[in-house]
């Protein structure tokens, strides 16, 4: 059920659950890392830009791993980056996502079979939630890829149930 | 400006020894093969001497000749024994508006160049390149380290035509 049942009937009292409220604060302000790779990282700032305008599904670059809610890997992960994308997802705090965009970290993309150099998936390294085709996606896939993530936030559970736990 | 020819005539001339050739035979513009040991004093007479004046190295790059003799190896992969690696040099005069292409060819089992990184800075990122891609050691290099892949990378020089890649690099699976 939605946030907003009985809106405003009971006297400017919402009532939802703890779960949903969370939800809707936590997918309404990911703040993403301020981390590009390769020419997606093109794609991923037009996407900050005034046209696609990421902020409007309060999304802010932010310049540290530690104040991250998701990161987007936007490019091609050499073997040398790899490790260093694994120590900064490490570095962010939890509840943490991640979206893979564009063939390069879904897949190694076109240095799938001679890219002597290329880690032929970023989900080799971090988990990935939501992954992006393209290459490199435009703006609105990426845009898509943010909804899919947010509608899975959406479905989560940040509330321990004492009974089956 | 001056000609490869006219370049070739003046190196024969100093250099006797060092200079093997002029090729001209090729479908690119003629360029001159020198050993690898003394491409650093060409190089330095190159730049120095007053009509050529060749104050740039607009690029420097290694190749596999890959012309040896191709062999199985234990594993059953194609491994090249013998043969060459070779370094080319591309010049620029940006006074006199004149190019030179150069080439040396050392040996394939032990690569060694002279360094020409005292002469043109601009050398020192490109050899290191062709260190770290062909595994090429340039003599007298202040810092031969590897610059693209990884410092540690133990599994050989990636641009040799019979290069392997590895199955892991740090815990990580490296094929598809």
């Amino acid at each position: 059920m939605g946030l907003l049942d009985k809106q405003f009937t009971d006297e400017n009292i919402i009532i939802t659950k703890v779960d949903d409220l969370l939800n809707w604060a936590r997918l309404s302000s990911l703040w993403q890392m301020g981390f590009g790779l390769a020419c997606c990282a093109i794609e991923m700032m037009a996407t900050s830009a005034s046209h696609y305008d990421f902020d409007r599904f309060g999304v802010i670059p932010r310049p540290s791993p530690r104040q991250s809610d998701v990161i987007i890997i936007s490019g091609t992960v050499t073997l040398k980056m790899a490790l260093r994308i694994k120590r900064l997802y490490e570095q962010m705090p939890d509840p943490k996502y991640v979206i893979s965009m564009g063939s390069c970290s879904n897949s190694g993309g076109p240095y799938w079979e001679h890219g002597y150099h290329v880690l032929k998936g970023v989900d080799r390294v971090i988990p990935v939630d939501v992954y992006v085709p393209g290459c490199p996606p435009r703006p609105e896939a990426l845009l898509e890829g943010l909804l899919k993530l947010q509608e899975k936030i959406r479905n989560e559970s940040l509330v321990i149930n004492k009974k089956s736990a | 400006m001056k000609t490869a020819e006219e370049i070739f005539e003046s190196l024969k001339t100093k250099f006797s020894e060092a200079v093997i050739t002029l090729i001209t035979d090729k479908p690119v513009e003629a360029f001159i093969e020198a050993a690898p040991m003394e491409i650093d004093k060409v190089c330095l007479y190159l730049r120095d001497e007053e009509g050529f004046e060749f104050n740039s190295l607009m690029n420097l790059s290694g190749v596999d000749d890959a012309n040896g003799e191709k062999v199985k190896d234990e594993n059953d992969n194609e491994i090249i024994k013998g043969g060459t690696l070779s370094v080319y040099y591309h010049l620029e005069s940006t006074n006199l508006k004149h190019k030179i292409t150069l080439k040396v060819s050392t040996d394939r089992e032990n690569p060694e160049v002279a360094s020409v990184e005292e002469i043109w800075r601009t050398a020192d990122w490109h050899e290191r390149e062709a260190y770290d891609m062909f595994g090429i050691k340039f003599l007298n290099h202040h810092n031969l380290i590897r610059i693209l892949m990884p410092y540690d990378w133990d599994a050989g020089h990636p641009l040799r035509k019979d290069y392997q890649n590895p199955e892991f690099y740090k815990g990580m699976k490296v094929p598809y």
